[in-house]
């Protein structure tokens, strides 16, 4: 498989949290608004591309019994770095995030691709991977976070969308509405991909 | 009385599944039946309790007092996993009924981000000890309540007629947002 391959299975085939179920307490939780999506996506793609590299770069070094201990702690060093610079750069966007970024160490898209596809491919590849996966978790965070604002807030990145007389669907951005909004978007995706005629439907 | 706020703050009014989006993937995973649902409740209240109680003897007597406050992520995902492992093999040698009602869960239980937020959650209030202990029990008897309400209505949506596209996880995401409409019913309690 070429990493241009691996890239692109990222946002289509790969694509979480809708075709991979995982990570989807980040995905309902700050996706409130469609910066908040924006930041939390970059963060784990940062942390998935460089730990699939070196996941990738010491497979053969790390004995098969400690994998997944060996795993994590890469993850987690990764996530300590991406805490401390979103807290000297973009505190507000920290401050919003709070929990959910030292979080970003139990996602288990990360863990998973480090398990599933890094430690049996070589460098390049799995970093391509981890970018496709990253950037098709973030244009997922996106879309949910976008839906939520412009519905719950009448907002889009901050702007309003929508004249004066908007009245908020406040509902969208407490807890019920994320569960509904990203349950109808993955029975969307689920028809749409019936009609492509691949099977597949999420257990 | 503070205690009590705080055990029934993390089992209704903020709970960890429904209104705080912690540990969705047991939740989506395994609540297709109510006996796992109990295990898999249980199981992760016993190791929330263990994992508070440790978290929080690292955080207060190696992080802060070397003042290496910043590893705690790094520190107490180690701690949490080592401690998974711990249990799981007194488990086997202790008890083989039990081990074999959890010992499939306990796993996955590593990656729950429930453990994990909950031991943030309980450093950033800076709760003692024992009202770390009781956090960890409300938070678990929060988290089975949510699993086991939501196994009990997946094992009657088995009889129904789901639309094609959202059976799985769809029609389970979807209930989950009936249920967390009901729980904000909650949001006004104060103690």
């Amino acid at each position: 498989m070429t990493a241009v391959r691996a890239l692109t299975h990222g946002f289509w085939r790969n694509l979480p949290p809708f075709r991979l179920v995982l990570g989807l307490c980040p995905a309902l939780a700050i996706t409130t608004a469609a910066e908040y999506g924006l930041g939390m996506g970059l963060a784990v793609t940062f942390v998935l591309v460089f730990s699939n590299a070196l996941v990738s770069l010491l497979r053969r070094v790390i004995p098969d019994e400690v994998r997944i201990a060996s795993f994590i702690v890469v993850i987690a060093t990764l996530v300590v770095l991406v805490e401390l610079a979103m807290k000297a750069y973009f505190y507000p966007l920290s401050r919003t995030l709070g929990i959910y970024v030292p979080l970003i160490v139990v996602n288990c898209i990360i863990l998973g691709r480090a398990e599933a596809f890094a430690s049996r491919n070589p460098v390049l590849v799995s970093a391509a991977d981890g970018l496709g996966v990253g950037l098709g978790y973030t244009i997922s965070l996106i879309v949910v976070g976008s839906l939520r604002e412009i519905l719950g807030a009448g907002t889009w990145f901050g702007r309003p969308v929508f004249g004066d007389g908007f009245e908020p669907f406040g509902f969208m951005v407490k807890a019920p509405g994320a569960f509904l909004c990203l349950g109808l978007l993955l029975g969307v995706m689920n028809a749409w991909s019936r009609r492509r005629g691949e099977i597949f439907v999420q257990t | 009385m503070e205690l009590f706020g705080i055990f029934i703050t993390a089992t209704l009014i903020n709970n960890f599944v429904l209104s705080q989006f912690l540990g969705i993937c047991p939740f989506v995973g395994v609540s297709g039946k109510l006996s796992s649902a109990v295990s898999m409740g249980m199981a992760t209240t016993f190791v929330l309790t263990m994992a508070a109680m440790v978290t929080y003897l690292v955080q207060h007597f190696i992080l802060l007092p070397l003042g290496i406050g910043f590893l705690q992520t790094v520190a107490f995902i180690l701690v949490i996993a080592a401690l998974v492992q711990f249990v799981e093999m007194v488990i086997k040698k202790v008890s083989t009924a039990l081990y074999r009602a959890l010992g499939i869960f306990l796993p996955l239980i590593t990656t729950n981000c429930a453990i994990m937020g909950l031991c943030i959650f309980a450093a950033m209030k800076d709760l003692s000890f024992i009202a770390c202990i009781v956090f960890a029990i409300g938070a678990g008897a929060g988290f089975t309540l949510a699993l086991v309400l939501m196994a009990g209505i997946r094992e009657e949506l088995e009889l129904a007629s789901v639309p094609r596209a959202l059976r799985g996880a769809g029609i389970t995401l979807l209930t989950a947002g009936i249920l967390a409409l009901s729980f904000m019913g909650f949001a006004g309690m104060k103690f």
